[in-house]
Parts: structure tokens; sequence; C-alpha cells
């Protein structure tokens, strides 16, 4: 089996029973930042050093959502043949901020829908010979309760 | 100050397309119509500023000098400016601070691009700390999925459609159908948009711009030069090039996440209606003084967010001045008479300069096939990656 390993050290803890996003959040005016801001607060009144990692939420609000029908340009490391995926914009609640992800594996737009519950959950992005590459994802908070279903 | 404005007395264009020259041949051809337009001579032009391509080597980094260069070395002062999409008024704006600052009189602004076939994809190399970079890598998250969401977005919050979004193509088709610069001059129905295939929902191929070739350039000099050269000449009163304020809580491309408004409320105008907000004020006029709009319509559905951006109607209601044919040539305010990015297709560092060369035309009434009756008052909208804005007040 492969080692399942973060495709961004840093960026979120892919514990695969409770992936979080990892933050960073002032010690000064408090406001978060994702990406992690690694030397001073962007808050213009601001402007402090004393950044902290932290967990953000898991769960919010969907803003926003879309996909791809087209295979990106690389970066992008994409099966083959291309497999379409959705994307979505999610507001979190205690960090007033939207958050960007792809959407789990076999959910798709028409099963979005504006202000709908998302929650965190961490996915193969895709793999080499040893190693498999864990993103964070979107998907309906509702799907965790039971197995996931499949769209094939 | 004593005059805020300069004169525009001279605009050229090399016609859009996927022609795979050298950028800088569109440049030059642009120029030298532009210089034509204003009969001056390009050894009289003692300032350019070029608006920077990134996707042409060296060269291109250095878009003033290139040009100028090609036109020949006369001795003017350069620049070379760099915002992404709004690249060109960031020219504009140099130049009519040097011509405010009494730096000179007259100014060559140009801006020219080459570009690769199909998605912008980000510079290339293992660059793990560029959000560029990474947002193709992490999420495969394209310039049309910001589109889509905000697309999506629209939909949930005021009800638009497919058929509006289809509606926005099916007009911007209509005003480019004669417009010799623009590089998709043929006529589209709704049908057909919505027929076209979907590239990222709700947006389709027809509602997504293009990326293209094309150059354009403008001939900007000072109001008392103007006044010994031409009568009657079309003016720049206002340029912004605002950034947001903090915290900026619509996602923008190519970021992860939007700023945190849990510290701080968010501003009480939003990035996007300052931009236009900052040139009406500098201008002294209202969005109600508008006769004419040229804005970024990178999608269908974008174009309608900037009806509500600068001020044109209050969110929420575009749709219905689009349906009311109010946007419309003929109607109260067209938008996009020159056909828009949906019949030109994105030529990065000329866009915001052909943007001005378009109401330019509208003001003079030199705009056959597409005129827009008695405009006075013209507004540009633009917006650069990495908080760039972009908006140019024109007047007659
Ligand atoms: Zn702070």
């Amino acid at each position: 089996m492969k080692t399942k390993v973060s495709a961004l050290d840093g960026w979120f803890d892919a514990n695969p029973e409770r992936p979080r996003l990892i933050g960073s959040r002032c010690g000064s005016c408090r406001s978060y930042f994702f990406p992690k801001e690694t030397f001073a607060c962007r808050n213009p009144s601001c402007g402090s050093a004393e950044l902290a990692d932290v967990a953000l939420s898991a769960t919010g609000t969907l803003w926003s959502y879309t996909d791809n029908h087209y295979q990106p340009p690389a970066p992008y490391v994409s099966p083959e043949p291309f497999v379409p995926y959705a994307i979505a914009a999610v507001e979190l609640a205690d960090e007033k901020m939207v958050v960007l992800g792809q959407v789990a594996h076999g959910v798709a737009t028409a099963d979005l829908k504006v202000g709908m519950r998302m929650e965190l959950v961490a996915e193969t992005l895709y793999s080499d010979d040893a190693k498999e590459y864990l993103v964070w994802k979107w998907t309906p908070a509702a799907r965790s309760a039971s197995p996931a279903r499949s769209r094939s | 100050m004593s005059e805020r404005k300069v004169a525009v007395l001279g605009v050229g264009m090399h016609p859009w397309g996927k022609w795979g020259k050298n950028f800088v041949e569109y440049g030059v051809a642009a120029a030298r119509a532009a210089l034509a337009d204003a009969g001056i001579a390009w050894k009289d032009v003692q300032f350019v500023a070029g608006g920077d391509t990134i996707r042409n080597g060296y060269p291109g980094f250095i878009a003033g000098a290139t040009v100028a260069q090609a036109l020949g070395w006369s001795g003017a002062q350069v620049t070379s400016c760099y915002g992404a999409c709004a690249s060109g008024s960031q020219a504009v704006s140099v130049a009519r601070a040097h011509i405010l600052a009494g730096n000179c009189d007259v100014a060559l602004v140009v801006g020219a691009d080459t570009t690769p076939k199909g998605f912008f994809a980000p510079q290339a190399g293992e660059r793990g700390t560029d959000p560029d970079w990474l947002r193709f890598r992490l999420l495969g998250a394209t310039n049309p999925v910001y589109f889509a969401l905000y697309a999506r977005r629209r939909m949930a919050l005021y009800g638009a459609t497919d058929r509006d979004f289809a509606k926005v193509k099916v007009k911007n088709a209509r005003h480019g159908l004669e417009n010799p610069y623009a590089r998709y001059r043929k006529l589209v129905t709704e049908e057909e948009v919505l027929a076209s295939p979907m590239v990222s929902d709700p947006l389709r191929l027809l509602e997504i711009c293009a990326t293209s070739d094309g150059g354009a350039a403008l001939v900007l000099t000072s109001m008392a030069y103007a006044r010994k050269h031409a009568t009657d000449p079309v003016t720049i009163s206002a340029v912004s090039t605002v950034t947001p304020r903090y915290p900026s809580t619509v996602i923008e491309m190519p970021n992860f996440a939007t700023d945190s408004a849990a510290a701080v409320p968010p501003p009480p105008v939003a990035f996007r209606d300052s931009i236009t907000a900052a040139a009406y004020a500098q201008a002294g006029i209202g969005p109600e003084d508008v006769d004419v709009a040229e804005v970024y319509d990178l999608s269908s559905a974008l174009e309608l967010d900037w009806y509500e951006n600068i001020g044109l109607c209050p969110a929420g209601d575009a749709e219905k001045l689009l349906n009311d044919g109010v946007t419309t040539i003929g109607g109260r305010v067209p938008v996009n008479p020159s056909g828009g990015l949906s019949c030109f297709g994105e030529a990065i560092p000329a866009q915001a300069i052909a943007q001005v060369c378009e109401l330019t035309w509208q003001l003079r009434g030199q705009a056959t096939g597409r005129q827009v009756e008695r405009a006075k008052v013209g507004v540009t909208v633009n917006q650069g990656l990495f908080g760039h804005g972009s908006s140019v007040v024109v007047q007659r």
C-alpha cells in the first residue's frame, strides 16, 4: 500500500479521520488567514508578526460551486483519461472567510445547492509509484453519516 | 492642480485574432495607427508607456522600450507597466500623470500580446509559494472556474438564468458584428449559446472569453498642446487604479480564500464597486451621467455583475436592465458596443487600452455600424489579477 502524504506540506492536516485546513491567526487583532501568513498580519491597522498556526473550521456553508468539463493545464496532475470534478467555495462561520476546494469524488454539481452545509474530507489528488498525495476537498455534510454514494 | 484632464488625440488598433506573429508587430501597427489618427509624428512623442506581456519573453517585460525601439529610437522617455488584465490602464495612468505633472506634452500608450492556445496556464516550474501555480496544482481551478463561481452565485442570489447569460452573448455578438477590429463577427442565437459545450457549470463555451492576439494604442497630450492641434478632442477625466480594502470578502482569482472578516468588518464599498466609484469621484460625475460603457466581460454572467458594480442599477437588477434593452445599442446606456471580450477575446496588455479606443470612437461619432447616439460620457472598467482595479472616464 502506498504511503499517503499531503500534496502540500503545511497547508492542511491530512489525517483521514479528521482533516483540517491549517491557517494562521494573528495574536494581536485575531484575524485569520488561509493559506498561512508567515511574517506579518495583513490587517492594515495591525501588521503584527505574532502569528500562530490554527486549524480552521471543518464545516461551512456553500457560497458557490462549479465544475470542470475540460482538463486543466499543468501543473494540474490529471488521471488519464481526465475525470471531471466539481469545485466548491465554502464560507466558514467563525472565520468569516470563503475557502475553495475540489468537491469529493462522485459528487456532481447536481448534488449541490448554494447555502447547503459542507464538510472537509481528505482525498487523493494524484499519486506516483510510491505515494498518494492527499488534498482537502469539500463534500455535503449529510454524506458523512452514510457510506459514499457512487455515481458510476 | 489647474487642469485634471488630458486629451486623447489619437487611437489605433491592430485587429484581434490568432495571427501567430510577434506581439511587437501588433504594437507597432497600433502605435502607427494612433499617431496617424492624431496627426503626430513618432519623433514628436516625448513619453512612451507600454503595457507588458508576460508570455513573450524579455521583450514583453519591457514592452514600452520594445515598441519604442521597433518604431526607431527617438530618445523619448519610457516606462513599462504590468498589472495583469489592467496593465493597459496602468500605462494610461502613468502617461497621464507625466502629462499632468508637466513632464511631457505628448505620450504614446501601447499594449500588444501574442497568446498561446487554450486555457491560460501559470508560468512554468515548481513554484510552491505562487498562488497562481498552486491553484492549478491543488484545485485545477482554471480562470473559467472563478467566473463560474460568480455566475452560480448570481443565480442563487438573484435568480439569474442560463437564458439571461446567453442573452448577454447574443447582444455582444450583435454589437461587434460590424467592428473591423473584432475577432469574432458572427451573430448567435440564445439556442446556439445554450447548445454550446459546458465548460464550467453554468458557463458554456460561447460565454467564456477566448485568448487573442492584438494591439491597441493611444496618443495622449496635454490640454494646452491639444488646443493647438485639434478642436473639441475627447478627453480622459479620470483614471482609477485602486486596490481592494481589507478585508476583501469576494473570492478573487487566483486566491484560495478570501480575507477573513472575523476581526475587521468588510469595507462599506466592496472592491469591484470601488473601482468606478473612485473614477467617478475624480471626474466629478456619477453613474447617472454615463452614456456608454465598456466592461470586462470575461464571461457573459460577469457582464451582469459589472452593471451593478459600475452603478448602472442596484444589485440584483442587472437581468432586468439587460432584458429591457437598456444596455443594447439604442438603449439608455449601451454596454460593450465594441462587442466586448465576447467578440474580441482577451489580448491582456492591450485590452484596457482597446476599451478607451472604442469609447473615443463612440464619442467622436466614428463607430460605424455600432454607434451610440449622442454619447458624451463613457466609462471603462476592468480588473487585473492580484487586486488591480482599472477604470477610465472619457468625456467630450
Ligand atoms: Zn493582526
